[in-house]
Protein backbone atom coordinates (compact mmCIF):
# COMPACT_ATOMS: atom_id res chain seq x y z
CA UNK A 1 0.00 0.00 0.00
CA UNK A 2 2.89 2.18 0.78
CA UNK A 3 4.71 1.46 -2.53
CA UNK A 4 1.75 2.66 -4.36
CA UNK A 5 1.08 5.61 -2.56
CA UNK A 6 4.32 7.57 -2.77
CA UNK A 7 4.53 7.23 -6.67
CA UNK A 8 0.69 8.40 -6.32
CA UNK A 9 1.12 11.41 -4.32
CA UNK A 10 4.38 12.29 -6.23
CA UNK A 11 1.92 11.78 -10.03
CA UNK A 12 -0.40 14.10 -8.38
CA UNK A 13 2.27 16.27 -6.59
CA UNK A 14 3.54 17.12 -10.62
CA UNK A 15 0.79 17.24 -11.96
CA UNK A 16 -0.57 20.14 -9.66
CA UNK A 17 2.35 22.23 -10.26
CA UNK A 18 2.59 21.66 -13.74
CA UNK A 19 -1.47 23.19 -13.74
CA UNK A 20 -0.47 26.05 -11.27
CA UNK A 21 2.60 27.16 -13.53
CA UNK A 22 -0.54 27.41 -16.35
CA UNK A 23 -1.83 30.82 -16.23
CA UNK A 24 -5.64 31.30 -17.25
CA UNK A 25 -5.68 34.32 -19.69
CA UNK A 26 -9.63 35.87 -20.37
CA UNK A 27 -9.74 37.19 -23.96
CA UNK A 28 -13.14 38.99 -23.56
CA UNK A 29 -11.54 42.83 -24.11
CA UNK A 30 -13.29 45.82 -22.22
CA UNK A 31 -11.11 48.18 -24.49
CA UNK A 32 -12.57 46.61 -27.53
CA UNK A 33 -8.73 46.09 -28.97
CA UNK A 34 -9.35 42.54 -29.74
CA UNK A 35 -10.39 41.80 -33.24
CA UNK A 36 -10.51 39.35 -36.18
CA UNK A 37 -10.24 40.37 -39.85
CA UNK A 38 -11.58 38.54 -43.32
CA UNK A 39 -11.26 39.38 -46.91
CA UNK A 40 -12.59 37.36 -50.19
CA UNK A 41 -11.51 38.18 -53.66
CA UNK A 42 -14.34 39.59 -55.58
CA UNK A 43 -13.76 41.04 -59.11
CA UNK A 44 -14.61 44.79 -58.45
CA UNK A 45 -13.05 45.21 -55.18
CA UNK A 46 -11.88 42.73 -52.29
CA UNK A 47 -14.77 42.07 -49.60
CA UNK A 48 -13.01 42.90 -46.84
CA UNK A 49 -14.29 43.73 -42.78
CA UNK A 50 -13.55 42.98 -39.29
CA UNK A 51 -15.32 41.58 -36.50
CA UNK A 52 -14.71 42.44 -32.07
CA UNK A 53 -17.20 40.32 -30.34
CA UNK A 54 -13.78 38.70 -28.98
CA UNK A 55 -14.16 36.03 -26.01
CA UNK A 56 -12.70 32.94 -25.11
CA UNK A 57 -9.68 31.49 -22.19
CA UNK A 58 -6.51 30.28 -23.16
CA UNK A 59 -4.18 28.46 -20.59
CA UNK A 60 -0.82 29.23 -20.95
CA UNK A 61 2.39 28.46 -19.05
CA UNK A 62 5.50 30.79 -20.25
CA UNK A 63 8.07 28.17 -19.38
CA UNK A 64 6.55 25.41 -21.52
CA UNK A 65 4.09 27.56 -24.66
CA UNK A 66 3.63 24.32 -26.32
CA UNK A 67 0.89 23.35 -23.65
CA UNK A 68 -0.82 26.07 -24.78
CA UNK A 69 -4.52 25.24 -24.21
CA UNK A 70 -7.64 27.43 -24.38
CA UNK A 71 -10.60 28.24 -26.87
CA UNK A 72 -11.23 31.27 -28.94
CA UNK A 73 -14.80 32.47 -30.01
CA UNK A 74 -15.85 35.29 -32.23
CA UNK A 75 -19.60 36.29 -32.11
CA UNK A 76 -20.54 35.91 -35.65
CA UNK A 77 -23.13 39.18 -35.23
CA UNK A 78 -19.64 41.25 -34.56
CA UNK A 79 -18.62 40.47 -38.30
CA UNK A 80 -19.17 43.84 -40.12
CA UNK A 81 -17.97 44.90 -44.27
CA UNK A 82 -18.68 48.83 -44.92
CA UNK A 83 -21.33 47.99 -47.68
CA UNK A 84 -24.78 47.63 -46.02
CA UNK A 85 -25.89 45.57 -48.42
CA UNK A 86 -23.44 43.14 -48.26
CA UNK A 87 -23.55 43.17 -44.57
CA UNK A 88 -26.74 41.66 -44.61
CA UNK A 89 -26.40 39.06 -47.40
CA UNK A 90 -22.84 38.25 -44.88
CA UNK A 91 -25.36 37.84 -42.06
CA UNK A 92 -28.21 36.40 -43.90
CA UNK A 93 -29.21 32.52 -44.08
CA UNK A 94 -27.29 31.77 -47.00
CA UNK A 95 -23.98 33.13 -45.67
CA UNK A 96 -23.22 32.75 -42.63
CA UNK A 97 -26.70 32.52 -41.44
CA UNK A 98 -25.51 34.39 -37.58
CA UNK A 99 -29.41 33.83 -35.87
CA UNK A 100 -28.51 30.45 -35.88
CA UNK A 101 -25.23 29.86 -35.97
CA UNK A 102 -23.82 32.40 -33.53
CA UNK A 103 -20.30 31.41 -32.54
CA UNK A 104 -17.17 31.25 -34.95
CA UNK A 105 -14.40 29.25 -32.65
CA UNK A 106 -11.31 28.18 -32.43
CA UNK A 107 -10.53 25.45 -29.92
CA UNK A 108 -6.57 24.52 -29.30
CA UNK A 109 -5.97 20.62 -29.83
CA UNK A 110 -2.03 20.76 -29.88
CA UNK A 111 0.66 22.88 -30.42
CA UNK A 112 3.92 21.65 -32.81
CA UNK A 113 7.10 22.93 -33.49
CA UNK A 114 7.33 25.90 -31.11
CA UNK A 115 10.00 28.28 -31.36
CA UNK A 116 11.07 30.82 -28.33
CA UNK A 117 12.59 34.02 -28.83
CA UNK A 118 12.31 36.31 -25.94
CA UNK A 119 8.87 37.14 -25.51
CA UNK A 120 7.86 34.99 -28.24
CA UNK A 121 6.42 31.83 -29.61
CA UNK A 122 6.28 30.91 -32.95
CA UNK A 123 3.80 27.69 -33.44
CA UNK A 124 1.80 25.61 -35.67
CA UNK A 125 -1.11 25.22 -33.45
CA UNK A 126 -3.95 22.70 -34.16
CA UNK A 127 -7.44 22.95 -33.66
CA UNK A 128 -10.84 22.41 -33.96
CA UNK A 129 -12.30 25.37 -36.37
CA UNK A 130 -16.17 25.56 -36.15
CA UNK A 131 -18.09 27.92 -38.79
CA UNK A 132 -21.85 28.23 -39.20
CA UNK A 133 -21.85 24.60 -37.22
CA UNK A 134 -19.42 22.91 -38.99
CA UNK A 135 -16.66 21.79 -37.38
CA UNK A 136 -12.83 20.73 -38.92
CA UNK A 137 -9.79 20.01 -38.08
CA UNK A 138 -7.17 22.80 -38.76
CA UNK A 139 -3.57 23.65 -38.29
CA UNK A 140 -2.85 27.27 -38.32
CA UNK A 141 1.23 29.45 -37.77
CA UNK A 142 0.49 31.38 -34.44
CA UNK A 143 2.76 34.11 -33.09
CA UNK A 144 2.27 34.31 -28.82
CA UNK A 145 3.75 37.17 -27.34
CA UNK A 146 3.72 36.88 -23.23
CA UNK A 147 4.09 40.48 -21.99
CA UNK A 148 4.66 39.83 -17.98
CA UNK A 149 2.92 42.47 -15.71
CA UNK A 150 1.84 44.30 -18.98
CA UNK A 151 -1.90 44.35 -17.51
CA UNK A 152 -1.36 47.75 -15.67
CA UNK A 153 -0.01 49.76 -18.85
CA UNK A 154 -3.11 49.31 -20.49
CA UNK A 155 -4.83 51.57 -18.25
CA UNK A 156 -6.43 48.76 -15.42
CA UNK A 157 -6.21 48.74 -11.59
CA UNK A 158 -5.38 45.62 -11.48
CA UNK A 159 -1.51 43.81 -11.63
CA UNK A 160 -0.95 40.86 -14.18
CA UNK A 161 -0.04 39.46 -17.11
CA UNK A 162 -1.16 39.96 -21.18
CA UNK A 163 -0.51 37.20 -23.80
CA UNK A 164 -0.68 38.25 -27.32
CA UNK A 165 -1.95 35.63 -30.25
CA UNK A 166 -1.23 36.74 -33.41
CA UNK A 167 -2.55 34.00 -36.57
CA UNK A 168 -3.15 34.81 -40.52
CA UNK A 169 -4.37 31.40 -42.15
CA UNK A 170 -6.97 30.97 -45.10
CA UNK A 171 -10.01 28.25 -45.53
CA UNK A 172 -12.43 27.34 -47.89
CA UNK A 173 -15.85 28.76 -47.76
CA UNK A 174 -17.07 25.33 -49.11
CA UNK A 175 -15.32 23.22 -46.50
CA UNK A 176 -18.03 25.04 -44.31
CA UNK A 177 -20.98 24.62 -46.17
CA UNK A 178 -20.87 28.28 -47.23
CA UNK A 179 -22.56 28.27 -50.82
CA UNK A 180 -20.33 25.70 -52.25
CA UNK A 181 -19.41 25.70 -55.38
CA UNK A 182 -21.87 28.37 -56.23
CA UNK A 183 -20.67 32.18 -57.51
CA UNK A 184 -16.93 31.41 -57.10
CA UNK A 185 -16.62 33.85 -60.04
CA UNK A 186 -18.45 36.58 -57.99
CA UNK A 187 -16.50 35.81 -54.75
CA UNK A 188 -13.55 33.58 -53.83
CA UNK A 189 -13.51 30.35 -52.21
CA UNK A 190 -10.97 31.30 -50.30
CA UNK A 191 -11.47 33.68 -47.19
CA UNK A 192 -7.67 34.90 -45.31
CA UNK A 193 -8.90 35.66 -41.93
CA UNK A 194 -6.33 37.59 -39.57
CA UNK A 195 -6.44 36.73 -35.54
CA UNK A 196 -5.28 39.62 -33.15
CA UNK A 197 -6.36 39.12 -29.51
CA UNK A 198 -4.58 39.91 -26.34
CA UNK A 199 -5.97 38.15 -23.20
CA UNK A 200 -5.69 39.35 -19.64
CA UNK A 201 -4.15 37.45 -16.47
CA UNK A 202 -5.26 39.60 -13.74
CA UNK A 203 -2.95 38.98 -10.17
CA UNK A 204 -4.96 37.47 -7.40
CA UNK B 1 -39.04 71.74 -72.67
CA UNK B 2 -36.15 70.03 -74.92
CA UNK B 3 -33.74 72.18 -73.49
CA UNK B 4 -35.07 72.02 -69.96
CA UNK B 5 -34.22 68.28 -70.24
CA UNK B 6 -30.52 68.63 -72.05
CA UNK B 7 -29.65 71.01 -68.96
CA UNK B 8 -31.08 68.64 -66.53
CA UNK B 9 -29.19 65.53 -68.36
CA UNK B 10 -25.87 67.75 -68.24
CA UNK B 11 -26.31 68.68 -64.83
CA UNK B 12 -27.16 64.79 -63.46
CA UNK B 13 -24.18 63.75 -64.57
CA UNK B 14 -21.49 66.95 -63.38
CA UNK B 15 -23.15 66.99 -60.01
CA UNK B 16 -22.53 62.96 -59.99
CA UNK B 17 -19.07 63.30 -61.04
CA UNK B 18 -18.50 66.25 -59.12
CA UNK B 19 -19.97 64.28 -55.92
CA UNK B 20 -18.05 61.31 -56.58
CA UNK B 21 -14.58 63.13 -57.07
CA UNK B 22 -14.96 65.10 -54.02
CA UNK B 23 -15.82 61.82 -52.01
CA UNK B 24 -12.84 59.95 -52.54
CA UNK B 25 -13.22 58.77 -56.06
CA UNK B 26 -14.17 55.51 -54.61
CA UNK B 27 -13.72 52.70 -57.57
CA UNK B 28 -15.31 49.77 -55.37
CA UNK B 29 -18.74 49.49 -54.20
CA UNK B 30 -21.09 52.20 -51.90
CA UNK B 31 -19.79 51.76 -48.48
CA UNK B 32 -21.58 53.31 -45.14
CA UNK B 33 -18.87 52.94 -43.02
CA UNK B 34 -15.52 53.38 -43.47
CA UNK B 35 -12.55 51.68 -42.16
CA UNK B 36 -9.13 53.03 -40.21
CA UNK B 37 -6.66 51.07 -37.85
CA UNK B 38 -5.93 52.12 -34.00
CA UNK B 39 -2.57 50.72 -32.84
CA UNK B 40 -3.21 49.68 -28.98
CA UNK B 41 0.61 50.99 -27.56
CA UNK B 42 1.00 48.11 -25.19
CA UNK B 43 -0.01 45.04 -27.29
CA UNK B 44 0.48 46.86 -30.32
CA UNK B 45 -2.71 45.09 -31.82
CA UNK B 46 -3.92 47.01 -34.58
CA UNK B 47 -7.38 47.33 -34.42
CA UNK B 48 -10.19 48.27 -37.24
CA UNK B 49 -12.36 50.79 -36.29
CA UNK B 50 -15.21 51.61 -38.23
CA UNK B 51 -16.41 55.39 -38.96
CA UNK B 52 -20.01 55.92 -39.87
CA UNK B 53 -19.83 57.87 -43.42
CA UNK B 54 -21.16 57.57 -46.82
CA UNK B 55 -18.99 57.28 -49.93
CA UNK B 56 -20.79 57.11 -53.34
CA UNK B 57 -19.12 53.79 -55.26
CA UNK B 58 -19.41 53.06 -58.84
CA UNK B 59 -22.71 51.87 -59.48
CA UNK B 60 -23.86 55.34 -57.81
CA UNK B 61 -21.90 56.86 -60.58
CA UNK B 62 -23.17 54.72 -63.35
CA UNK B 63 -26.70 55.43 -62.26
CA UNK B 64 -26.14 59.10 -62.67
CA UNK B 65 -24.25 58.68 -65.78
CA UNK B 66 -27.42 56.42 -67.14
CA UNK B 67 -30.02 59.03 -65.88
CA UNK B 68 -28.24 61.47 -67.63
CA UNK B 69 -27.90 60.00 -70.61
CA UNK B 70 -31.85 59.33 -70.42
CA UNK B 71 -32.42 62.66 -70.04
CA UNK B 72 -30.06 64.00 -72.89
CA UNK B 73 -31.98 60.91 -75.11
CA UNK B 74 -35.07 62.52 -74.15
CA UNK B 75 -34.23 66.18 -74.45
CA UNK B 76 -32.80 64.51 -78.53
CA UNK B 77 -36.33 62.94 -79.23
CA UNK B 78 -38.07 65.41 -78.56
CA UNK B 79 -36.45 68.49 -80.29
CA UNK B 80 -36.20 65.79 -83.35
CA UNK B 81 -40.40 65.61 -82.91
CA UNK B 82 -40.77 69.32 -82.59
CA UNK B 83 -38.45 69.98 -85.55
CA UNK B 84 -40.92 67.57 -87.53
CA UNK B 85 -43.98 69.01 -86.49
CA UNK B 86 -42.88 72.72 -88.01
Amino acid sequence: MKKLLIPTLALVLAAASASAASLAFDFKDPKGVNNATFKLDAPLEAISGSANGISGKVMFDPAKPASLTGKIVIAAKSLHVGNPVMLEHLHGEGWLDVSKHPEIAFEVVSVKNAKTTGTATTADVTGKFTLKGVTKDLTIPAKITYLKDKLKARGGQQDGDLLVIRSNFTIKRSDFGIKPGEAEDKVSNEIEIGLSVAGASPKA
Amino acid sequence: MNKTLLSLGILVSAVGIVWWFAAGANTGWTKTSVQRLERDPVTEIETPVWDNRFVPGIELLAVAGAVSVALIAAARLLRRKTASQT
